[in-house]
């Protein structure tokens, strides 16, 4: 058996990787939407959920079991094949994307292994992401076209248009990015903004590119198809859009796909603008590195303290038993340097990861919503000439550093 | 059912049925919409689909029975509502309301107006896409209707305003609920207007969306908001002073662009001054006084006078088994609603009954303007044009 295990090993940790991965992120996927119902809630003066578990924090289990035991009516008249294509094909693509992304530093060594933290450490990295997110508007084109309805169908054409338009533009604002790194692999990315180690935050592409970076955040948004830029399901005006017809776990599919797509953005955000798992601090101030059960802690305490006051009897067992695993998991992180350092990496990114999903939720919960043709002129006269003008910037400037 | 041929030709345009049930309709309005694309070629308005048959009813009830009735039309203004129905019937009795009671009146008829903006704003809102206006609107509606509840003992169908004066007597404590509405308002709509008036994606789809102008607007005989936006200043309650305006003092805002921007930025204005009218009747308001005019026969006794008096026993029990006969005639009056000129036609032929009631309704007259308002427009215009008029559809189909 642990012949079988060593000798294989490549391939189980691989395996076990792409588990785990999809594992979280789809944990992840299922308590953005409590997140985000609730910070928009707080944001309108509501509550959001909080009638299933404590804060409503089972919402997301209740909400999965209702996408499974709904019934699934297909409309007469669909394009069968396609009709069931479309959602597959928007989920794979969202997930697969994730798989680029590096999760931290250092790899992990455990039982003689070397783990690396990510999946797929690709030399084209950005290129095959970019491949991957642009053939998502398949999905949606399919789904608007197949499901035989008038709205689906203005829908799908809707954001056909705008995911190639802002594909563009999405592009052509990492390019600055890459001129500077002179790589395409997302590792190095942020090697190359690491190069001052001493200047922390100061030393991240943000400063530079920040041209770059409006941009990117803006055709990002577009990209996701997420407020100002939700017109593909403007349900004011094509009632849900593209996924008008489809109900129960198909619905469900386009839904995780959203959302994982929203995460994978929020990833290259960082990676690209925001020095990816690099922390905000100069090197030299090690005090910092306390800073994860800094905020556990007292985090852990507060969840504790909460669950004591809290109404009902799950509520007051289940969470001081979160509390105590979070004040656990502070308390070890003091008490085992070697693991605390491991920890700054991924920490610092999902920080900033969670920082852009806030944002995310902020605009939702602010802004009002483009219509379709000044979202075009938006994207085809004012982002995509801003992001060459970036490129080209850029590559003056590196080139005059060059001679000198 | 409506069907239509399209202009253009069967397979260059698409007919979109946007309707009965959609999102953004307010209600149940079909609009079938020929689109070249996303661009509207034409559209026509299907109406019919909530028809309540109010008009109709009210020719069975007594006059005091079918204010009930009223309330339930355009049902973001009840009190509106009532106020005209009352007028209607208390001229055709050639009856005089004491001025206390008319000030209530007022009062009431414009936190009602109030209340109706702030959902118009924050419906509209939504169907822009900005969200949280929405719910911002409705905190604050709640607190006007917890004022309705305080007064009348309902929140929405308040059948406050009854004929010859008002239910109720204005109940204890009333000043200081008021009065913290009135300070709590400006800087609520100020935070209203911070989320939309400057912000560039609004202006975007607002501005020059839905333009009328002002000699077809007269023309389809629009009114409200929508007539003012196009820069005619024609308000009912400073041409026709019903229920004491007269001795108010408001101005009637008004814009010169005519499109879906300017109608916003008057009904905000509205909704401000009719806070300095509501603040002006509060202070007019005595404390003591009639809250209903001294018509035997007519309007019910106090209870106090049905214990003691004869006669006072015998009105009641008249009043509310076979009503009063009107003098025969018809009387038409009219009162401006959030949505504009709605007026009360009412014809006796000296029975208990009315013979006929007919509302002349601002939302069903103001909707002639939509095909006009959205041709040639996207999609999305549509949606921001239907929402400016600001249609409600009980009172599109009475």
């Amino acid at each position: 058996m642990i012949s079988f295990l060593t000798s294989n090993a490549y391939w189980i940790i691989w395996l076990v990787k792409i588990a785990l991965l999809l594992f979280i992120v789809l944990t992840v996927n299922a308590y953005l939407t409590w997140f985000e119902r609730k910070v928009v809630a707080h944001m309108q003066s509501r509550w959001g959920p909080h009638r299933v578990g404590p804060h409503g924090l089972l919402q997301p289990l209740a909400d999965g079991a209702k996408f499974l035991l709904k019934e699934d009516p297909t409309p007469a008249g669909v394009d069968k094949f396609t009709y069931f294509l479309a959602p597959l094909m928007a989920l794979a693509l969202a997930l697969t994307s994730i798989a680029i992304i590096p999760f931290g530093p250092e790899p992990l060594h455990i039982f003689g292994q070397t783990i690396t933290l990510g999946i797929a450490d690709l030399n084209i990295g950005i290129l095959a992401l970019f491949a991957i997110t642009a053939l998502s508007v398949y999905g949606v084109a399919l789904a608007g076209w197949s499901s035989n309805s008038k709205y689906p169908l203005l829908g799908g054409l809707r954001s056909s248009a705008q995911m190639i338009s802002y594909e563009l533009a999405l592009t052509m604002s990492v390019v600055g990015v890459l001129l500077m790194a002179g790589s395409f692999n997302l590792r190095d990315i942020i090697g190359a903004q690491s190069q001052h180690p001493e200047r922390g935050l100061l030393g991240w592409n943000l400063w530079p590119q920040i041209l770059g970076f409006i941009c990117f955040f803006v055709a990002a948004v577009a990209e996701t198809n997420r407020v100002p830029f939700d017109l593909p399901e403007a349900e004011s005006e094509l009632v849900a859009g593209f996924h008008t017809e489809y109900a129960s776990f198909k619905f469900a599919m386009f839904f995780i796909a959203e959302y994982t797509s929203m995460i994978t953005v929020s990833c290259l955000c960082t990676i690209m603008f925001f020095g990816g798992w690099l922390s905000p601090f100069p090197a030299s101030w090690t005090f910092t590195h306390y800073l994860p059960s800094a905020i556990l802690i007292p985090l852990g305490l507060w969840v504790i303290w909460d669950g004591l006051r809290y109404e009902t009897v799950f509520g007051k067992l289940v969470l001081p038993g979160i509390g105590t695993v979070m004040l656990a998991l502070g308390a070890a992180l003091i008490a085992f340097p070697a693991v605390n350092e491991f920890i700054q990496g991924p920490f610092w990114l999902l920080g900033k990861i969670l920082v852009f999903l806030f944002v995310y939720v902020w605009m939702r919960g602010t802004l009002p919503r483009f219509r379709y043709d000044q979202l075009m002129s938006f994207g085809w006269k004012l982002l995509l000439p801003v992001s060459i003008a970036n490129v080209i910037l850029t590559a003056f400037v590196l080139l005059w550093r060059g001679a000198q | 059912m409506t069907t239509v041929e399209t202009a253009a030709g069967a397979t260059k345009t698409m007919v979109l049925n946007m309707g009965p049930q959609h999102p953004s309709t307010h209600g149940v309005l079909r609009v079938l919409l020929e689109l070249d694309g996303e661009t509207v070629v034409s559209a026509i308005p299907d109406l019919g689909y909530l028809h309540t048959g109010i008009e109709k009813s009210c020719e069975d009830k007594t006059y005091s029975q079918a204010i009930t009735l009223t309330d339930r039309m355009d049902y973001l203004n009840p009190l509106g509502n009532n106020l005209v129905y009352c007028l209607a019937v208390e001229k055709l009795l050639g009856l005089e309301i004491p001025k206390r009671a008319q000030y209530v009146r007022v009062m009431m008829v414009e936190l009602q107006r109030i209340s109706s903006h702030l959902v118009w704003l924050g419906t509209h809102a939504i169907d822009m896409g900005a969200m949280s206006v929405f719910l911002y609107c409705f905190r604050e509606r709640e607190e006007i209707l917890k004022i309705f509840e305080l007064f009348a003992g309902q929140r929405m169908m308040t059948s406050y305003i009854r004929i010859g004066g008002l239910a109720l007597e204005p109940p204890a404590g009333w000043r200081a609920v008021v009065d913290r509405l009135l300070k709590m308002m400006p800087s609520r709509i100020d935070e209203y207007e911070s989320l939309l008036t400057g912000n560039r994606i609004w202006m975007g789809r607002l501005k020059g969306v839905g333009y009328i102008s002002p000699e077809d607007a007269v023309a389809l005989s629009m009114t409200g908001p929508t007539l003012r936006a196009a820069g005619i200043p024609y308000d009912n309650r400073k041409v026709f002073p019903y229920s004491s305006y007269d001795e108010f003092e408001f101005d009637v805002p008004t814009r010169t662009e005519s499109d879906c921007f300017a109608r916003y930025l008057v009904r905000v204005l509205e909704m401000r001054e009719s806070l300095k009218i509501v603040r002006q009747a509060m202070n007019k308001i005595t404390e003591d006084g009639p809250f209903k005019a001294e018509a035997p026969g007519i309007i019910p006794p106090a209870r106090e006078k049905m214990k003691t008096e004869m006669e006072a026993l015998i009105y009641h029990f008249k009043i509310f088994t076979e009503g009063f006969s009107p003098a025969p005639g018809e009387v038409f009056v009219t009162v401006e609603s959030p949505r504009g000129e709605l007026g009360c036609f009412v014809a006796s032929d000296g029975s208990p009954k009315p013979l006929r009631v007919h509302f002349r309704s601002p939302s069903y007259i103001n909707l002639q303007a939509l095909p006009k308002l959205t041709t040639g427009q996207l999609i999305s215009d549509v949606v921001a044009c239907i929402g400016t008029i600001d249609i409600v559809l009980g009172d599109v189909d009475r």
